[in-house]
């Protein structure tokens, strides 16, 4: 699908296209409105990249605690840092398919059992070495140890054998999988020479960018690697990325012309960031959604009534309206949106309906009141949010306990471990890898222990599918039984805003990650 | 020589302060639920793992032994290595003290004459419009919360007149002048906040000095109010103001996070913090001792000016 779709990207950029046939034909195949426009705007406004100059980038998501250890990156400057100085196999391209890196080809047999990686010959690691097949099993073995620590393991451990074939990499899973490609996208598994094992934290990799400065919390800086494989990147001389984590001071750096770009401008007061001359807001759907979630093995939330009580006592377009000012799109209790490939707008929205939640409160016979547990960083607005659901669910007469925690000790104490609580998820690349992390039963992070053998069954069968008709259908069924049995309220999806000023160009959306999927320093440059 | 066995004493006194509050911190820390292993492997640790990590760090030895071991190291300059990202914990406070000790050296320089200098003024025109602007100022210069004297600084100075960075960060290829520019914000806003205390108390302690006898007699001798202040008040002032001035410069060392965060200053305060959220016991350990050191050497120097400005302390009856 996404190689035809850039192909007619091309015809429209070429004049042998009209964008109304094109908008049809992309539709025809599955793409959404908002991801076409998205491809079409991309490659139509595409100018000459200038070379040169100090870009900089104001990110918060940084502290001194940051290891340069691309397995145990879990927030944004390591992101950033990781695309900068590394590369991936495969990565995510700005229509959310898949873009050749390292690997310059690869193939699935025809059980989806077994994939071939060809890796690219010619590429240098910052240290003079060339990148073989070796390299990459070491990296991808070192991922996958039973001791590693690294954020990818649950992606590596569907991984059966790894073998080298000539310049091919021979990757065995142990049950089929379609998505394979996109779980090599994941942004720990930056080549590394010898897989990292020699120092894991050397930020030597294949990347635009060879790091120079290290101030884990305070800067990172780098210099441009003359010997990048890749001819379209890497425009600054110099790139610089300075952790700033309190956002006011973010947009007044910004503002001030001491950073280019930043990361994550509050919903709050985009407005305001607008009218700063000389500054764009961008803002990128993605498929980070915030989340109510409630256990279904745990009373009173193991009564399905009670549960779909409070879904119809969720107003979603109010929680868009008023926690993200606009800037993101409607939940409906799955969390999938029109982001995912195979998404399916089957699934009817759910929309606010007091007299339905009466009615599904009263068949749960639940009385008295319902605790939810709440803190300020399970999502940007959350007590406020927690505070709207409260009053709508009193129209229908539930009633709702917010229960205010602290923000130290969230993400152990409560999330995951109480029954009702607020919480977001970043997404992941594909339906599968979203509804392995935390949907099946024996997932890790099944935030809403969510049981369920039937949609086990489909998920496994949807993962070995290679039949795009049937693949999208299964992950509809799934997107309803979730839908109407899960412990999942999902009100909204949030965009990536990100603030940019107008002396940057090369900007281009992409909805995998924040900052044009981490890449925003290599691909975008300073106009002359 | 019995100023110099006095002085002695509060070294020795110091160093035992400074001992008793290392065994605080290490037992503060024995006390935290879970050990050091647990927080290093997080939730996803095996038994075994648990196990193997304890007896490779020592924990399976006596807490008396290891407070030892750990004290022995300090002793030796040897903090440790961070557990969040393995790097040496000497080598990273060194650089965030000294940018710290910058930044408070700064503002202290600046707010310290300052404020006494207003002080002296206060007095001098006491109960007057020059009294009553410099208490009225700075007294609502100290009940706006320094984060508010933060961004008012942001969006006027840096934002709207573009005179000094809003970004603090400081690097070591920096030259002095380009490190003044970049803290000039932030040693602003900090003196802002330190300014009402020293010099009320400078105003406080002066004025009670001023209802003595020989302050009369000196008056009476015709020499100019500011010189009697100047020159026969402010000496036998010294001490309980040199005493505020200390703690208010003690709290410009350890008690500044909430600036650094909004001036993206890479001081000890955010490495404390970003420490503390990942459970970075070896880190936090260094860091409280520092500040304890900080704190207890400063008193020092307060107690020690106090004996040597005080002819009654000196020659004690």
């Amino acid at each position: 699908m996404t190689d035809s779709l850039q192909h007619l990207g091309k015809l429209v950029n070429s004049g042998k296209l009209d964008r109304r046939t094109f908008m049809k034909r992309a539709a025809a195949m599955g793409a959404s409105v908002a991801f076409s426009n998205g491809l079409l705007s991309s490659s139509a406004m595409a100018a000459d990249p200038v070379k040169g100059g100090l870009l900089k980038l104001g990110s918060s998501g940084g502290g001194s605690t940051d290891s340069l250890d691309p397995a145990l990156a879990a927030s944004a400057v390591p992101l950033f840092n990781n695309h900068s100085w590394g590369d991936l196999l495969v990565d995510i391209a700005d229509d959310g398919g898949i873009e050749h890196r390292l690997a310059e080809e690869y193939g699935a047999s025809a059980d989806a059992k077994t994939w071939t990686f060809k890796i690219r010959k010619g590429v240098e690691f910052h240290n003079g070495k060339t990148l073989t097949p070796e390299d990459v099993v070491a990296t991808l073995k070192r991922h996958s140890g039973e001791e590693s620590k690294s954020g990818a393991l649950g992606v590596m451990r569907s991984i059966d054998t790894l073998k080298i074939d000539g310049d091919n990499v021979v990757v065995g899973l142990k049950d089929a999988n379609a998505d394979l490609p996109f779980l090599m996208s994941d942004y720990h598994l930056m080549i590394q020479p010898d897989g990292g094992n020699d120092d894991p934290t050397a930020a030597i990799g294949t990347g635009p960018y060879k790091m120079v400065v290290n101030e884990p919390g305070v800067r990172h800086g780098y210099e441009k690697n003359a010997n990048d494989w890749h001819p379209n990147r890497g425009h600054a001389d110099q790139i610089e990325i300075l952790v700033i984590n309190d956002d006011t001071a973010r947009v007044a750096a910004l503002q001030s012309g001491q950073v280019h770009m930043i990361e994550r401008v509050p919903p709050k007061i985009v407005e305001l960031v607008e009218r700063i001359p000389g500054v764009e807001i961008k803002s990128t759907p993605g498929r980070g959604h915030y989340v109510f979630i409630m256990h279904t093995d745990t009373a009173p939330f193991e009564n399905n009534d009670l549960r779909l009580a409070l879904k119809y006592a969720m107003n979603r377009q109010e929680m868009v309206d008023k926690i993200l000012f606009g800037y993101g799109s409607l939940g409906n209790d799955i969390p999938i949106n029109a982001a995912y490939p195979y998404f399916s707008a089957d699934v009817e929205q759910r929309s606010y309906d007091p007299d339905k939640a009466a009615f599904h409160y009263k068949k749960s016979g639940h009385s008295g009141s319902v605790v939810m547990r709440t803190s300020e960083n399970s999502f940007p607005g959350a007590v406020d949010a927690a505070q709207l659901f409260q009053q709508s669910c009193s129209a229908s007469g539930i009633k709702l306990e917010v229960k205010r925690e602290p923000n130290d000790g969230y993400w152990s104490e409560v999330w995951n471990k109480q029954p009702f609580c607020t919480s977001y998820w970043g997404g992941r690349p594909t339906q599968d890898q979203m509804y392995s992390t935390a949907y099946l039963s024996t997932a890790d992070w099944n935030d809403t222990r969510f049981k369920n053998a039937e949609f086990d069954n489909m998920l496994l069968a949807a993962r070995g599918e290679l039949d795009e008709t049937k693949r999208k259908q299964i992950y509809a069924d799934m997107g309803s039984i979730v839908h109407n049995d899960g412990g999942l309220i999902c009100p909204m999806f949030n965009d990536w805003v990100e603030g940019v000023a107008s002396a940057v160009g090369g900007w281009t959306p992409n909805p995998n990650q924040a900052m044009m999927n981490g890449q925003a320093l290599s691909q975008c440059w300073l106009k002359a | 020589m019995y100023i110099l066995t006095l002085l002695a004493k509060r070294l020795v006194i110091s160093a035992f302060l400074l001992l008793a509050v290392s065994a605080l911190i290490f037992a503060g820390t024995e006390v935290l639920p879970g050990d050091v292993a647990q927080s290093i492997l997080g939730q996803s640790a095996t038994p075994e793992a648990l196990a193997n990590l304890r007896r490779d760090m020592g924990l399976n030895e006596p807490a008396l032994a290891r407070y030892f071991s750990w004290l022995g190291g300090i002793a030796q300059g040897d903090l440790g290595t961070a557990l969040t990202n393995g790097s040496d914990i000497a080598d990273a406070i060194g650089k965030r003290l000294y940018n710290t000790v910058f930044l408070a050296s700064v503002a202290a320089v600046v707010a310290v004459p300052l404020a006494i200098g207003l002080g002296l003024l206060a007095v001098r025109f006491k109960n007057l419009w020059p009294d009553k602007l410099i208490s009225g100022t700075t007294l609502a210069l100290i009940s706006l919360p320094e984060f508010f004297i933060g961004y008012l600084m942001i969006y006027f100075v840096a934002v709207k007149l573009g005179w000094f960075p809003s970004v603090a960060t400081v690097y070591e290829s920096m030259t002095f002048t380009e490190r003044l520019s970049a803290v000039a914000l932030p040693a602003a806003t900090l003196t802002f906040v330190v300014l009402a205390h020293m010099m009320r108390m400078t105003r406080a302690t002066i004025l009670n000095v001023m209802q003595s006898a020989y302050i009369e007699t000196a008056e009476l001798k015709g020499l100019s109010a500011f010189r009697v202040i100047a020159k026969h008040a402010l000496p036998n002032a010294i001490a309980p103001i040199v005493n505020v001035v200390m703690l208010n410069l003690a709290y410009l060392v350890v008690g500044v996070v909430v600036v650094e965060v909004i001036f993206v200053y890479p001081g000890m305060g955010q490495y404390l913090v970003d420490h503390v959220s990942k459970r970075d016991v070896p880190v936090v350990q260094a860091c409280g001792l520092i500040f304890a050191a900080f704190y207890i050497g400063l008193n020092m120097v307060a107690d020690i000016v106090a004996i040597v400005a005080n002819p009654r302390i000196r020659h004690p009856r």
